[in-house]
């Protein structure tokens, strides 16, 4: 069993969802963690179906992510024992199969979605925030800051409490930005998270969605500062 | 496919065939022998008859016969020709020899010798009509007189045939009926015996491509060792498809959950990279990833739709559902690049098909379009009837014009993909699903720009 891991705020990010990973390879467990922490988000981490099972029941989730094959059996079993439960907390299968025929049975079981490893964390964010938004289940608080504010599972931003509506690029831009309000983040750093791996863009390309935010916060108290050679940041003036 | 290469069992005739023929000849045959026997001792019985009252006839004159005066005297009796009155009018002559010298009657009719006591039958054919003889002799012993009396009796045949021919017609009718009734049984007979091997042969047939179960259904004992080795066969199938099943999901969980932690801490890595040689290094490691778990992916998949392919699982589905779910399954990914996937369909569009199959082929072309579509534009997905297909159309900059007639094969890549990862197999899945349905995919350049994928059953 491993200890619920603290939350540390990597990157100035605000602690915002609260996972539970049930996968038995701890090199995989543990770099899916840190990277999780990165974004801000809390991971317990089990092992085996028991350890899941325990956790499960005793703990509040926003997700789980779980692999299929685990040394004591098969994640189905967690899957049937948590939906027996009526435990509402999402899970998200993780598995190294890809076929279209057990994705269909997972899904029967009461998987909310599916993943394929090796899995791109940004694809996964994704889905956490499909799945979630689809259940409307999640701890998170709305973030606000002067008069914008932000709901990260509904998406939704608000400029003096009217609806923005945002593409999802300018979203994921905004949330980066709002979670850590007044600090810097780099041209580069916005790119990782905002480009997946397949796509070569320059850093420049991030400008663009800069550009648009800012004539979305137009009305309100809030901007978007450049800093030379460093970067952009959210001042609540 | 595979209906083509179970229609090529080498057959050596029919067992039903075999089976009603031996059937129906062994009734034809016992038939015939039943007429045959029927008529032959009917008549023999009827010329029996005949015979036991013309020797009633002759017995009787010669028995009036008598010496007196050492005359030889015949006084012929009424009775021995009123016995030989018949329905049908039979005509009738008498002959007498004395030592062999026509002595009264009709002298036409031949005359055969015959020694005292016995009597003797023979038939002829006399004026047209068909003739039964009898003949007997006496010999008479009167004070020096000692002469022997000889005489026949003729009947002509007419009521018998009558009654020949009745008995034949009957025979006849007998021998039909157990034509017909042996017939019928055959029938029966056949089909009861056919029946089981039939209704095995249909519950095979019936089976899921999956469904490798012994067969539970009880049979005649003569079909248990077929039976058996049929089971046993299919166990042993099912065993070592589980087991090569087991040893893909094992060999790919083995591969790919070390490569996930690779990708994990490459992508972490990055994030904390700021030197542009180190994060180019980064990005190509993930690349590299991406790519042969993608490739891999879709090997298995593309093994895996060979193998269904040969035994299609065809049900009704409703495509417009069977889209709208994988769209659901691919629009995070869609958002991510801000692409639109629009779906243009009525709620039902139905049709005979293998949905897993049909799912990976459409996850391939949507996939393909989500590779190649440009940020902030819309994938539009047409379903339509009649014939059932789904229209994938991105605009992207299209298929390479000079290689869209060869693109669907196997790990061809367009030209233009470079920078984007793909294994080149998508299409081909794609292909060969549609193949397998009776369908076609069609990839063209519509004139407004991009490409357009229809994927036809």
């Amino acid at each position: 069993m491993n200890l619920t891991q603290t939350c540390r705020a990597l990157g100035g990010a605000e602690c915002s969802m609260k996972f539970l990973l049930v996968e038995d390879n701890l090199d995989l467990a543990n770099a899916v963690t840190s990277r999780m922490l990165m974004d801000g988000h809390v991971v317990d981490h089990a092992e085996k179906i028991e350890d899941a099972k325990l956790f499960s029941d005793t703990g509040e989730y926003d997700l789980i992510l779980l692999d299929i094959m685990l040394p004591d059996g098969d994640g189905r079993s967690f899957l049937e024992h948590h939906r027996a439960k009526k435990r509402d907390t999402p899970v998200i299968v993780l598995t190294a199969r890809s076929q279209v025929s057990d994705r269909i049975s997972l899904l029967d079981l009461g998987a909310d979605d599916y993943m394929t490893k090796p899995f791109d964390h940004a694809e996964l964010q994704a889905r956490v925030r499909a799945v979630l938004r689809r259940n409307h289940g999640s701890s998170q608080p709305v973030i606000s800051v002067g008069d914008v504010s932000f709901d990260p599972v509904a998406g939704q931003m608000r400029v003096k409490g009217t609806p923005v509506k945002l593409r999802n690029r300018e979203l994921r831009l905004f949330e980066l930005l709002i979670n850590a309000p007044n600090q810097i983040f780099s041209k580069q750093k916005l790119c990782d998270r905002l480009f997946t791996f397949d796509e070569d863009v320059s850093e420049n390309a991030i400008e663009v969605y800069i550009g648009r935010l800012r004539k979305h916060l137009e009305p309100s108290s809030v901007t978007i500062t450049t800093h030379r050679g460093l970067g952009y940041k959210l001042d609540p003036r | 496919m595979s209906d083509q290469r179970a229609g090529k069992v080498n057959t050596s005739g029919s067992l039903r065939n075999t089976l009603m023929i031996s059937l129906i000849g062994g009734a034809v045959v016992l038939a015939v022998i039943l007429y045959l026997v029927v008529r032959t001792y009917a008549a023999q019985i009827a010329q029996s008859t005949q015979d036991r009252i013309l020797s009633a006839s002759v017995t009787s004159i010669l028995d009036a016969a008598a010496i007196r005066n050492d005359t030889l005297s015949v006084e012929l009796p009424y009775s021995a020709f009123s016995i030989l009155s018949t329905q049908a009018d039979d005509r009738f002559f008498y002959a007498l020899y004395q030592d062999g010298e026509f002595l009264s009657g009709y002298d036409r009719i031949i005359h055969i010798e015959t020694p005292p006591g016995e009597v003797q039958f023979v038939s002829g054919r006399f004026d047209g009509s068909d003739l039964r003889m009898a003949t007997a002799a006496r010999r008479l012993v009167g004070g020096t007189e000692r002469t022997t009396l000889s005489v026949t009796v003729a009947q002509t045949q007419e009521s018998l045939a009558g009654v020949l021919n009745r008995i034949s017609r009957n025979a006849a009718l007998l021998g039909f009926g157990f034509f017909a009734l042996m017939t019928l049984l055959s029938l029966w007979l056949t089909y009861a015996t056919i029946t089981p091997l039939t209704r095995l042969a249909a519950s095979v047939q019936r089976r899921g491509a999956e469904d490798l179960r012994p067969v539970a259904a009880p049979v005649p004992a003569e079909m248990a060792p077929l039976v058996g080795a049929l089971n046993s066969f299919m166990g042993r199938l099912s065993h070592s498809l589980n087991q090569s099943e087991e040893f893909i999901a094992e060999a790919a969980h083995r591969v790919r959950t070390p490569l996930a932690t690779v990708r994990s801490y490459a992508e972490t890595t990055l994030q904390r990279v700021d030197k542009l040689e180190n994060r180019q290094a980064l990005r190509s490691m993930v690349r590299a990833i991406d790519e042969s778990s993608r490739a891999a992916g879709q090997l298995l998949d593309h093994a895996m739709i060979t193998f269904r392919a040969d035994h299609l699982n065809k049900e009704e589905l409703n495509l417009t559902e069977l889209t709208q779910e994988l769209m659901q399954a691919m629009r995070p990914i869609a958002e991510m690049k801000d692409v639109e996937l629009d779906l243009i369909a009525s709620d039902t569009v139905y049709t005979e098909g293998d949905s897993i199959l049909l799912q990976n082929a459409l996850r391939n072309l949507i996939d393909n379009a989500l590779k190649y579509a440009p940020f902030e534009t819309a994938i539009t997905i047409k379903v339509s009837a009649n014939p059932a297909q789904v229209k994938v159309r991105d605009y992207g900059p299209g298929f390479p014009v000079d290689e869209i007639d060869e693109l669907a094969t196997r790990f061809r890549r367009g030209t233009n993909s470079e920078g984007i990862i793909g294994s080149g197999l998508g299409l081909t899945i794609a292909y060969d699903v549609a193949t397998a349905h009776g369908g076609t995919l069609t990839l063209t350049n519509p004139a407004e720009g991009g490409a357009c994928a229809i994927l036809s059953l």
